[in-house]
């Protein structure tokens, strides 16, 4: 057994308002640079939608992630995009090199016409301008072009995943009284078994061994680009002006003096969670090999318990510092993913093992209006969860690779925590009915109890555990890492100029 | 003594300010290093031409080595008049496709504003300078045909004596104004290489071919 640590997250899509403070948040600390205007290292995107960049999660075109060949007997794992031959031979152009088309071109106004423009009997405009070569564009999308649009004609039927459901799951999706959508916040998922190192030639992206974050060497990448096409999540970024490749780094210089990063710190909906899962770093080719239902239980076994003492051991041995294990023990990311069983990873069949969890998305619960008007929670919820208006094989064709089961035992636990509470607070629905709902979703009073305090109440604290750290007595610190911060972004000591 | 400056201490200026210049750039400037690739901004002309320049210019310019440093065996490969009609044949055919690959990044650049905003003065310089070598190259094999072998008898020796210190510049004296241009060329570009995009040359990812996968890191610990 070996134990490494990784600093993982859950977001709990049932709280998200989709109000992008998280996006905006990261984009004033991190890419508000020439290169970088276009990246969102954390995005929200409403699905059913196209997401960004536009149709991301069609691998056929994106060529993301990890492949299984389709021998049971012999299973190997290799890169979608190419192999180590075809990395050489497509070092000079790369066939599937997602170009700024599929993203957006990012734009500003010409302010100064309002100030400058001749006295005309017109209202001077600000035409919007590239912020590329100046010139003036029609803007055709951009970061967030379908905010909201789920169920939309236009955009939404465009969602990859739209095309392996059923015309008449389809059909549910979109009819009006029937709509459903969801927000979805997404960034690097920092994988155990990530495709965008493993494409790097330059071998330039590499993961901490002290939390997992995976970041990419500036001062090694080559612009080689293949990060980009080889992250199934399109969470690596080209830079245009400084030809080296970037993603989002987890706010490392944050998280190493105790702050939460950026996104999760500054949450309206407070969805987000953070804190240390042990894994088994011996596993993780062994439970990608596995066929795709598989593959969400094989990930939780490579979770760890940390209060098991043999895994405490192991950890130990393994180099896992004392107070990084303490974290662990208190990590809420564990609790939702493990206990309770509530998070999944998106994508999970891409096989890069993400280390990001998502609560699935339950509103609109509620699928029948009383005669008087109101709406009555539905106690036997678990029996129409297919008529409910959430459509559970599109949830689980997004965060448990097509594996219903699981998606359902996640909803029958946030049901019965809410027919619970219900019970406690409202009345309208009986102690007896509660008891029934949690037995059905197999949990006792004390797990309603505790995913209800974690879900609703829970302060900073507890929504982030960060371990400690002790950067200090690592690395001595020989220039000002924020000195170029703000043209060349953390830890750059080159100014802006592209290079010769 | 203009022969003496060109065939002699040029060359050994050149080779030295490119060699040392581009250790120097790596060990001070790392962060340099990079393809400057634009294939993001613009894709369609981009494979065209990145795709035929270097797979016309890498071949190309491996071959010039070895006919530099492995002398007998390109001598033996081109042997029979099959072999070297064959050699003479590929070598046309990698010219033209580096001469096209230049031409399309050429027209690239100045035609695609958004490519023209992000090219510095000094890929002007390399570009044109790289497209002008490749002309000369193909005026040489069109003009004065089996190159193949009279290169083995003026270009070898005069890089040899070069390379062991001991110049015989005479080799290449009396050769055509083109064949000298080309020479010149050659180590004009070396020279600019530290000071151009051109150190993507230098970085060529050859760990790739047997790097494990994933990458785990410890600050100050062995990689696990
Ligand atoms: C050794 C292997 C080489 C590799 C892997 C390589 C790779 C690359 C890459 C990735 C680009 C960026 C293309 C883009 O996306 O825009 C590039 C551009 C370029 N390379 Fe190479 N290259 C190699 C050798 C060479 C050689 C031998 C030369 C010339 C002597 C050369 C000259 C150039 C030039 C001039 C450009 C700029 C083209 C432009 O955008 O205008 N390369 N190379
Ligand atoms: S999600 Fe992050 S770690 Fe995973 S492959 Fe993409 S960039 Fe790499
Ligand atoms: S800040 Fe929080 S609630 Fe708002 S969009 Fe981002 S994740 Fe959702």
């Amino acid at each position: 057994m070996k134990v490494r640590s990784q600093v993982s997250m859950v977001f709990h899509l049932d709280k998200c308002i989709g109000c992008h403070t998280c996006s905006i948040a990261c984009k004033n600390i991190w890419t508000d640079r020439e290169g970088a205007e276009y990246m969102w290292w954390n995005n929200v995107e409403t699905k059913p939608g196209v997401g960004f960049p536009t149709q991301w999660e069609d691998q056929e075109k994106y060529h993301g992630g990890w492949e299984l060949n389709d021998k049971p007997k012999n299973p190997e794992l290799k890169l979608k995009l190419q192999n180590r031959l075809q990395t050489f031979t497509n070092l000079f152009s790369n066939p599937a090199m997602p170009t700024m088309d599929d993203y957006y071109e990012p734009w500003t106004y010409k302010y100064g016409d309002l100030f400058n423009s001749p006295l005309g009997d017109d209202q001077p405009t600000a035409r919007p301008i590239s912020r590329i070569d100046g010139k003036p564009i029609d803007i055709e999308s951009g970061p967030n072009w379908d905010d909201d649009l789920g169920g939309s004609n236009i955009y939404a039927v465009n969602d990859p995943l739209l095309a392996t459901m059923s015309a008449e799951e389809k059909q549910r999706l979109f009819s009006i009284e029937q709509l459903f959508y969801f927000y979805m916040p997404r960034i690097c998922n920092h994988c155990l078994n990530a495709a965008c190192g493993a494409a790097c030639p330059s071998g330039a992206i590499y993961k901490r061994a002290e939390d997992g974050v995976v970041l990419i060497n500036q001062d090694k990448c080559r612009g080689w680009r293949m990060c980009v096409s080889a992250c199934p999540y399109k969470k690596t970024y080209y830079n245009w002006s400084t030809g080296k490749s970037e993603k989002c780094i987890l706010c490392y210089p944050r998280l190493e003096s105790g702050q939460a990063p950026a996104c999760f710190h500054s949450c309206v909906g407070r969805i987000r969670y953070l804190g240390v899962l042990l894994y088994d770093a011996d596993q993780i080719e062994d439970a990608l090999k596995v066929p795709d239902e598989q593959l969400v239980q094989r990930q939780r076994d490579m979770i760890l318990d940390p209060h098991d003492p043999k895994v405490v051991a192991a950890a130990k041995e393994s180099g896992v510092p004392d107070g990084v294990i303490t974290a662990a023990q208190n990590s809420p990311v564990y609790q939702y993913v493990k206990e309770w069983e509530m998070a999944l990873p998106l994508h999970p069949e891409y096989r890069t093992l993400p280390m990001l969890f998502y609560v699935p998305p339950l509103l609109p619960v509620l699928n029948a209006t009383q005669p008087n008007g109101t709406q009555r929670v539905e106690t036997d919820l678990f029996s129409s969860l297919e008529n409910a208006r959430v459509p559970v094989r599109y949830m689980s064709r997004t965060l448990a690779a097509g594996n219903d089961e699981l998606v359902i035992k996640s909803y029958q636990k946030m049901i019965a925590v809410r027919i619970y509470k219900r019970a406690e607070t409202v009345g309208d629905v009986t102690k007896e009915e509660a008891d029934a709902a949690l037995a059905k979703a197999g949990m006792t009073a004390e797990e309603a109890e505790a995913i209800y305090h974690l879900t609703s109440l829970p302060n900073y604290q507890e929504r982030f555990v960060i371990p400690p750290y002790s950067r200090e007595g690592d690395i001595e610190e020989l220039y000002d890492p924020q000195q170029r911060k703000a043209e060349m972004g953390f830890g750059k000591r080159q100014g802006p100029q592209r290079g010769l | 003594m203009l022969e003496i400056m060109l065939f002699v201490v040029f060359p050994y200026v050149a080779l030295a300010v490119g060699i040392v210049g581009t250790i120097y750039r790596y060990l001070t400037n790392q962060y340099s290093f990079t393809s400057l690739s634009s294939q993001f901004l613009e894709n369609d002309l981009q494979f065209w031409g990145s795709t035929l320049w270097h797979y016309g210019i890498i071949p190309t310019t491996l071959i010039h080595l070895g006919g530099f440093f492995l002398p007998k065996l390109m001598f033996i490969m081109h042997s029979t008049p099959e072999t070297l009609y064959l050699a003479e044949l590929a070598g046309k055919v990698l010219g033209i496709m580096a001469l096209v690959g230049a031409g399309i990044m050429l027209y690239r650049r100045l035609t695609v504003s958004k490519i023209r905003e992000i090219t510095t003065p000094v890929d002007w310089v390399i570009l044109s300078l790289l497209f002008g070598q490749v002309f000369f190259g193909l005026i040489l094999a069109f003009l004065y045909r089996w190159g193949a072998t009279w290169f083995l008898h003026t270009a070898t020796p005069w890089i040899e004596s070069l390379t062991f210190f001991q110049p015989a510049p005479q080799y290449v004296t009396a050769l055509p104004l083109a064949h000298k241009i080309h020479f010149l060329t050659g180590f004009l570009l070396f020279a600019l290489m530290p000071f151009s995009r051109l150190v993507h040359i230098a970085t060529f990812p050859f760990s790739y071919m047997w790097r494990r996968f994933q990458l785990v890191i410890w600050t100050r610990r062995k990689v696990v």
